[in-house]
């Protein structure tokens, strides 16, 4: 009788294991396909060739292209991964191979403290420092006139996002070189920073990487800190201290608000849609590039 | 004996409060294999990483006394610690190929002191494998990772890499622990051939092991050096209760 009771327990909790784990295989392809059924309409209107690359965004007229919201994204992500990159990898490095214990260990919540700084803090941060520091000082420096509100305040904003969440990834990959293999190195006469130029950094490379490619899909997506200081203007941008207006600021926007207007729901979710497939697609990428990388070690 | 190309003077180590090496006197042969024999953590692996300086990367390390290499002392804080390393050849526990080609790995510590043309490097890699007993089984792979060698393979390949910087010392921590029997003997072989040219300093806790191999012993026990000398003497005619005891195996 007893033993009859735990075997049933025993289906009931392995079946339920099951199903959570099904919930969250379908999670993911049930979003894609709610977005991919809304903004099927304006794909077969408009047709997709037009949505990405038509700049002309008159919705009213029922004219959606998106090219102006696409290339706003690329260049605030790309700037935002160029500046924190390299702060990210010798912060890594510091704490890793030069700093003292001690240091690390208070480094790691200040860490953590960044990375859980709501996002809309950043946001409110960067209208008040980094905005007048674009308009006033960059600008000016490079040769351009800017309000502050820009790609470029975007792009600062972002990589400072960005930091807490690579370097902590960065750190964790380089506490996994074997501490033999830089002795290794020493050993044979090489300097603390050529070891860890050719040794660490060649060994964690596709780490790094993925640690990179990780921050991409984040900063992608990224939508109130940017939102609030990139200026949001619908245009293509034609240096980075003009105004842009990422995809994830349109949709936070407007969905809501402007969906009086045939078509417009539909528009946003093919936004949204861009949006997934990017992350998704950078997902994958730096999953192969990892397996390539380490099939070549 | 010989001028000691090591010796070491009244050396104590500490980690924080630890006290592991205590008041270390040895001197070190040259052109010979020189065992530092004792049970584990007596302080072997700390006493050969003392002497290439390794040490210093652990946090809260004390040390005094002196370590002469070539009568120069190297544990003062001006010398030139790379050029100290350059002179050791470093063979740890478990091999710990670097993260590039066969070639690359026995190239690395060249083309660091600035030998880099591929030309030049290719006949000294060349012969620096075959020191190390390697070159036959790997001449047609040298462009594979040195991760997919065996263990005894990387092993040989790390002596390999060690040699090529042309160092005058050997330093092997339990080089063959790691290793399967057959492998373990090629690299006592290859010590045995290579006195000629170097000093080797094998640290073991691996009885027969040195009595195999050994011209010279020093027998440590809880971070102090209980008695030293020449292998024959050390096993026929042990003087100190401890090395007797140790000898009976009263330790393992």
């Amino acid at each position: 009788m007893y033993l009859k009771a735990r075997k049933i327990k025993d289906r009931i909790s392995g079946g339920w294991v099951q199903l959570v784990l099904v919930f969250v295989f379908v999670l993911p392809l049930g979003i894609l396909a709610s977005l991919l059924y809304k903004s099927w309409l304006i794909m077969q209107t408009t047709g997709i060739g037009d949505l990405l690359f038509s700049s002309v965004w008159r919705p009213l007229a029922g004219e959606f292209g998106f090219f102006p919201f696409i290339i706003s994204s690329i260049w605030v992500t790309i700037l935002g991964l160029l500046i924190t990159a390299p702060i990210c990898l010798f912060t890594a490095i510091y704490l890793t191979y030069y700093g003292s214990n001690r240091l690390s260990v208070f480094m790691r919540p200040v860490i953590d403290i960044l990375a859980g700084i709501p996002s809309v803090i950043y946001g409110v941060w960067g209208v008040l420092i980094i905005i007048p520091f674009t308009g006033r000082f960059l600008a000016p420096l490079f040769g351009y006139e800017s309000t502050g509100f820009s790609i470029m305040a975007g792009g600062l904003v972002l990589a400072i996002m960005l930091i807490p969440f690579i370097l902590n990834i960065l750190i964790e990959i380089f506490r996994t070189v074997p501490v033999e293999q830089y002795e290794a190195s020493l050993s044979l006469g090489a300097t603390q920073w050529e070891s860890i130029k050719h040794v660490v950094v060649r060994r964690s490379f596709p780490g790094i990487v993925s640690a990179f490619a990780l921050g991409l899909s984040r900063a992608f997506g990224e939508t109130i800190a940017v939102l609030m200081v990139v200026g949001n203007v619908v245009g293509v941008p034609e240096n980075l201290f003009q105004p842009g207006y990422p995809l994830p600021a349109l949709i936070a926007n407007n969905y809501g608000e402007m969906l009086s207007i045939p078509m417009f729901d539909s528009a946003l979710m093919f936004a949204a849609l861009i949006l997934l497939v990017v992350v998704v697609f950078f997902n994958l990428l730096s999953r192969f590039v990892i397996i390539y990388l380490e099939k070549r070690q | 004996m010989n001028q000691p190309i090591i010796s070491i003077k009244n050396l104590n180590l500490y980690f924080g409060k630890q006290h592991v090496l205590k008041n270390v006197n040895i001197e070190i042969p040259q052109n010979k294999v020189t065992v530092i024999l004792g049970p584990s953590g007596c302080g072997k692996t700390s006493l050969l990483k003392t002497m290439n300086r390794l040490v210093d990367l652990h946090e809260n390390v004390k040390i005094s006394g002196q370590v002469f290499l070539d009568n120069e002392d190297i544990l003062k804080d001006n010398v030139d610690i790379t050029r100290i390393r350059k002179k050791m050849g470093l063979l740890s526990q478990k091999p710990s190929p670097l993260p590039m080609t066969i070639f690359n790995n026995v190239a690395y510590g060249m083309r660091i002191n600035g030998i880099k043309r591929k030309r030049k490097l290719r006949p000294l890699v060349q012969k620096h494998l075959i020191e190390a007993n390697l070159w036959d089984e790997v001449k047609d792979r040298m462009n594979d990772p040195a991760s997919r060698l065996s263990i005894g393979q990387q092993q040989r390949l790390c002596l390999a890499r060690g040699l090529a910087v042309n160092p005058e010392i050997i330093l092997a921590d339990e080089p063959t622990s790691a290793l399967d029997p057959l492998s373990s003997t090629i690299i006592e072989k290859q010590f045995v051939e290579l006195k000629r040219d170097y000093t080797i300093v094998l640290v073991t806790h691996v009885l027969r092991q040195a009595r195999r191999i050994a011209d010279y012993i020093v027998f440590m026990y809880l971070g102090e050096v209980i008695e030293q000398g020449p292998a024959n003497e050390f096993f026929e005619n042990p003087r100190e209760e401890k090395t007797k005891a140790y000898l009976k195996g009263a330790f393992n």
